[in-house]
């Protein structure tokens, strides 16, 4: 507080929290590929839970510049499949710790989530939810137009529209947060502990000796390591070809938009599988929307008024006051689809490689638990129990865990 | 809006059109094991660069052939499948 009011009587930019890239060193004894949240968490959990800190974490831009920056925020743990569950519940609960554990305030706010069903298909599904929800302890119950009407106003339920709201999931512990501050907090702790970061650095190999990682090839040299890991959401499946192996990923844009700002009006998060679209009021004001996946692969990360176009139309149904707000910004993120909706995380067919990929639409809300899970599977060389059932190898078991429960896709 | 050449229909909205997975060959079935299997079925080479694909105008209910760049987001080429699998195999899908 008095260092802010110092700040501010003597003007110019705070000064840089997070240490300058160093040169590299030869020799690490992890490194990580991604300086995204996720990439960022395991080196964090890798220093504090294992006391490894011997580890760079390698980006190709600056710091947190992919996904982690194009998400819309939205944390909850009300999924379908059972694994699904426990796993985003563990991450619910290391969120709305984590502004204490980093000491970095991440704007963490419990707004409670709404999942609207428009047909009776839809309400089977949150009525589903809701059962396996309450069965693993997640608060989270299947609500009628009346309480919707409490809980958010502001929200069309008219049944004069093209789609009706006929009842919701409700997700009270849902919530939102400053999804950049997340990524700064894991990177400034963990080079406290010693883990280097080094931004604009690509990889453009992987070594491997008798299928065994044993190095990575940089546009700035090439280092030796120990073990690496994989985090780079939207391109895992070309750094999986530098290693020697394939994934069960298309590369499919995600496009999202903000609003101009306007007062405070919109408490909950709304989200409605059918219409595909998701919103927000961030604590600036703006509305934060986004909407279902592009109707194919692509890797870039371009903005489309198609995609404006069929988001409004829902939106405004839902909201007609918003007609005369204004796009401020929009934006998209190269997601990792999976078939079943669910990550790729753990072992890799190259020994002592571990990956996190798969990320689709459900990447930032799993920051956290996918940093613990991964550190202790890179540290061990053994799959955290959480995340045990998304392996890779899942696919050759013909054990898919398929997530209805995941945003931006119709059920 | 982006505009896509259908082989039996010309140019048309791409939102008229539906994509069908990239162009690979299928395994005996009967010969192939489980793992080949699961890899044909769900393992991907999402290539960032020319890929063939398979494309189906929805309202016409026709299956053609795609070369589409995924950097780029362009079509370089469309033509009917028969082009690919000869005559017989023309509008039988991926």
């Amino acid at each position: 507080m008095l260092d802010l009011l110092k700040l501010g009587l003597r003007g110019g930019r705070p000064p840089r929290q997070l240490p300058a890239t160093p040169a590299l060193k030869p020799t690490y004894d992890v490194v990580i590929i991604g300086g995204g949240g996720h990439g960022l968490a395991c080196a964090y959990y890798l220093a504090r839970n294992f006391g490894i800190t011997n580890v760079a974490v390698l980006e190709k831009g600056y710091l947190a510049s992919g996904n982690t920056a194009r998400n819309t925020t939205i944390v909850r743990s009300n999924y379908l499949t059972p694994d699904g569950v426990r796993f985003y519940d563990e991450s619910v609960r290391l969120f709305g710790n984590l502004s204490h554990e980093l000491d970095f305030n991440i704007m963490y706010g419990e707004r409670g989530h709404l999942t609207l069903a428009h047909t009776d298909a839809a309400m089977r599904t949150a009525r589903w939810r809701a059962e396996v929800n309450q069965h693993l302890g997640v608060d989270s119950s299947l609500v009628y137009p009346d309480d919707i009407a409490r809980l958010c106003p502001e929200l069309n339920l008219r049944d004069d529209v093209r789609y009706p709201i006929l009842g919701a999931l409700y997700h009270p512990p849902g919530s939102i947060a400053r999804h950049d501050a997340v990524a700064w907090g894991y990177a400034q702790r963990a080079a406290e502990m010693g883990v280097e970061i080094h931004t604009h650095t690509e990889v453009t190999g992987i070594r491997i000796e008798h299928n065994r990682v044993v190095g990575i090839e940089t546009n700035r040299g090439s280092i030796a390591c120990g073990k690496a890991m994989q985090a780079v959401a939207g391109m895992s499946s070309e750094l999986a070809r530098m290693a020697g192996f394939r994934l069960p990923i298309r590369t499919i844009p995600l496009q999202a938009c903000v609003s101009e700002a306007v007062k405070p009006f919109l408490d909950p998060i709304i989200v409605s599988g059918s219409l595909h679209i998701y919103v927000s009021q961030s604590a600036r004001g703006e509305l934060v929307m986004g909407g279902s996946t592009d109707p194919y692969p692509l890797y870039s990360t371009r903005s489309t008024l198609e995609f404006k176009e069929d988001l409004m139309m829902h939106m405004l149904e839902l909201f007609p006051f918003i007609g005369s707000l204004r796009v401020l910004r929009q934006w998209a993120g190269m997601a990792d689809m999976t078939p079943d909706f669910s990550p790729v995380m753990g072992l890799t067919p190259v020994e002592n490689y571990y990956i996190d990929a798969g990320w689709g639409t459900w990447g930032f809300k799993a920051t956290p638990v996918s940093g613990t899970c991964m550190a202790e599977t890179v540290a061990t060389g053994k799959p955290h129990r959480l995340c045990a059932p998304f392996s890779l190898e899942r696919f050759y078991d013909y054990a898919q865990v398929g997530e209805k429960g995941a945003a931006s896709v119709g059920h | 809006m982006k505009i896509l050449h259908c082989p039996l229909n010309g140019p048309r909205n791409i939102s008229e059109f539906v994509y069908g997975g990239t162009v690979s060959t299928m395994p005996d079935p009967a010969a192939v094991d489980d793992r080949r299997w699961a890899e044909y079925l769900f393992i991907e080479n999402n290539t960032r660069g020319v890929v063939r694909e398979w494309w189906y105008h929805t309202a016409t209910a026709y299956w053609f052939i795609a070369e589409r760049d995924t950097a780029t987001d362009t079509i370089l080429k469309t033509y009917p499948a028969s082009a690919l699998f000869g005559a017989q195999q023309a509008g039988a899908g991926p």
